[in-house]
């Protein structure tokens, strides 16, 4: 099997995050960077299939030269293949840019399976993988808590987590499907395995080598766009419920005026 | 700032290391000490509760070989790495990083003495993270007296094995190991009648008591290890017989230099809550780091951690470079615990009140500093080294009468 995980580098998820107010975006530059911890999820799944099946695992990222870190991360932990489109004029990419870059760099390419985290830490919108399966035509699985693939039926099996339970679903490959942090426990890199990835091929590919079309990517081709941002409000001092009686409707109310009951 | 919020300032230090893998390997003991030990090292010491999941997960991540040949296993690191990534897991927690020092230490005599086939037979398995080492030199009424350990390795008239009965003490993992280095007396020539042996957990007569109540690292399990009749093959015989005592020496320079690098990572730790807190504490209406005395006083903190860096980085760089470091492994041992006794104690002073209770990990620290200067060669034993050095006499083979080491186990 060959399986094809989508990884994003983010702003470390400990750190505080802070936009940039001449770009509106996100200020990656100042702190440290990782992988995007559910990213870790999809790359372990994806390295026990692969496992199993005798597969090959790639690992993709969009994104500045500093997000080969992440995609190093991956080799590390045991991917055996990574590819970076970097690209300045990606900059600034919404989820719709991006999914139209990754696909038509996907599409090119073989494989049975796509995997993703359900979401980044940074942006969470959780939208890249239903684009990118609808751009590649291709069944979308998505918020799985465990996949089975049955390589000789060419079928995958999702738990798709819901707030109730889950639904299984069942799809033929190749599929897209995205994986919540329930599906397993991530490994970490061994040193073997540091010094392994280091002749593991990582292929930097440029728009014009993936055929993409700059029109259709960056910040300046976005289909959203940030207006205005302001600082979260300090925290406010709590109210302090003394148990007169009432404490317990006190409480209630509280709960009710913010919409938790 | 109220009690009970929390006080980090674990910074991601910027490590002089020799190689790009050796920064990727820091940074992966970093990822494993923050999210695998950070999140339960309070609770685990409070309950006393051994953490040999962590050392699994360290093993599989190929951290119980680090500075031993690529051959049988091993990462092939130098000690300056190797080193640096104890210090690293002792900011976060002791017992772990001393726990990989013994394990590594463990290794030492196998590695450095046994022959080929033994090593190519044993080796493998003793660092490929599955199995845990312990190393058992200390006896009751033998800690810096090492050369006086009473425990009989009795020879088989055949000459097939031996017979081991004693009792080790201070043993770190006893009970929990899965293989001990044992130092036992094959003949009554003092120093010249010790061997070194390699037995296995579950040997028929291997036991061990109680873990000691400690007054720290109370998750590092410290017993003594009995022996009641251990039958140990010949061929598991490390070195020649009656060679045990300058293999245990050599090893003990070796583990000096793991020792210092764990007191400079508690050291650390200390230095980081302290300043943690001075930033954030604020009384007369300002931070208390903004005061000159305190200010002065984390700097003088700053100033130990670094220099205990310096001192056992430089007896670590000697050794890969075949450099003589028995020396510089005792200075190191003796600075860097010394520091850290000393780092630990101001950091519970700069918390105040909060510093001497257990909301916050400073009395915790101070509590486990005091034991750095007792394991592995006393500090006094550490300035007899340094001392017989400076008047000549450093030879080791003559291990005299009140020679070195302690408590390694």
């Amino acid at each position: 099997m060959k399986i094809i995980v989508c990884v994003k580098q983010v702003p470390d998820t400990w750190a505080e995050k802070r936009l940039d107010p001449a770009t509106s975006r996100l200020d990656r530059a100042s702190g440290d960077a990782v992988l995007n911890e559910l990213d870790e999820y999809a790359v372990e799944e994806a390295l026990r299939i692969a496992e199993a099946t005798a597969g090959s695992v790639t690992v993709v990222t969009m994104g500045p030269e500093r997000a080969a870190e992440a995609l190093r991360k991956t080799l590390q932990m045991g991917a055996d293949a990574a590819v970076h489109l970097l690209d300045e004029r990606l900059a600034g990419s919404d989820a719709v840019g991006t999914s139209y870059a990754l696909a038509t760099l996907l599409a090119a390419r073989e494989f049975d399976l796509v995997l993703l985290g359900s979401e980044s830490t940074d942006a969470r919108t959780s939208l890249l993988p239903a684009m990118l399966a609808e751009r590649l035509g291709l069944p979308q699985m998505t918020f799985a808590a465990q996949v089975e693939v049955d390589p000789v039926a060419r079928t995958v099996r999702i738990h798709r987590q819901t707030e109730a339970g889950y639904d299984v679903v069942e799809g033929s490959m190749p599929a897209v499907v995205s994986v919540v942090e329930k599906i397993n426990e991530p490994r970490y890199p061994s040193f073997k395995g540091i010094m392994a990835a280091k002749k593991k091929p990582l292929e930097t590919v440029s728009l014009a080598d993936a055929g993409i079309d700059p029109e259709q990517v960056g910040g300046d081709h976005a289909w959203s766009a940030v207006v205005d941002f302001a600082q979260r409000p300090p925290r406010g001092a709590g109210v302090v419920v003394s148990d007169d009686g009432q404490a317990a409707h006190q409480l209630a109310d509280f709960l009710a005026a913010e919409k938790l009951l | 700032m109220a009690a009970g919020e929390p006080v980090a300032v674990h910074r991601v230090l910027e490590r002089d290391l020799p190689s790009a893998e050796a920064v990727e390997l820091l940074s992966l003991v970093t990822e494993i000490a923050r999210d695998q030990m950070a999140p339960r090292v309070t609770d685990d010491e409070r309950h006393a509760r051994f953490p040999r999941d962590v050392f699994d997960v360290l093993g599989r991540s190929g951290l119980f070989g680090l500075p031993y040949p690529e051959q049988y296993g091993g990462a092939g690191q130098p000690y300056q790495v190797y080193l640096q990534v104890l210090e690293e897991l002792s900011r976060t927690w002791l017992a772990v990083g001393l726990g990989l020092s013994v394990h590594t230490l463990a290794c030492f005599p196998l590695a450095s003495f046994g022959t080929t086939e033994q090593r190519q037979e044993w080796l493998p398995h003793m660092l490929d993270g599955t199995r845990l080492g312990a190393y058992a030199l200390s006896e009751a009424h033998s800690g810096s007296d090492a050369a006086a350990l009473s425990t009989r390795a009795v020879a088989d008239p055949a000459g097939e094995g031996y017979t081991v009965t004693g009792a080790k003490s201070w043993i770190t993992h006893g009970g929990y190991a899965d293989f001990y280095t044992v130092m036992a007396r094959t003949s009554d020539e003092g120093p010249r009648g010790i061997s070194a042996f390699l037995v296995e957990a579950g040997t028929e007569g291997l036991s061990a008591a109680a873990p000691e109540r400690k007054m720290g690292m109370s998750a590092s399990p410290t017993a003594q290890l009995l022996l009641d009749g251990v039958r140990v093959p010949a061929r598991r015989r490390i070195g020649a017989e009656g060679q045990g005592f300058p293999i245990a020496l050599a090893g003990l320079d070796t583990g000096r230099l793991g020792i210092a690098a764990c007191a400079v990572g508690l050291a650390q730790a200390g230095l980081d809550a302290a300043v943690g807190w001075a930033r954030s504490r604020r009384q007369f209406g300002r931070r208390i780091i903004d005061n000159e005395g305190l200010g002065f006083q984390l700097a003088d903190m700053a100033a130990s951690v670094a220099s205990a860096r310096a001192t056992y980085l430089d007896a670590a760089r000697r050794r890969d470079r075949g450099l003589r470091f028995s020396t510089e492994a005792a200075v190191a041992k003796l600075i860097a615990t010394d520091a850290a006794m000393s780092v630990t104690s101001s950091a519970v002073g700069v918390f105040g009140g909060y510093g001497y209770v257990e909301d916050y990990p400073v009395e915790r620290y101070l509590r486990e500093a005091k034991v750095l200067q007792i394991v592995e060669g006393t500090n006094q034993v550490q300035r007899l080294v340094i001392a017989r050095g400076l008047a000549g006499s450093a030879d080791p083979q003559p291990a005299p009468a009140n020679g070195f080491g302690s408590a390694a186990g």
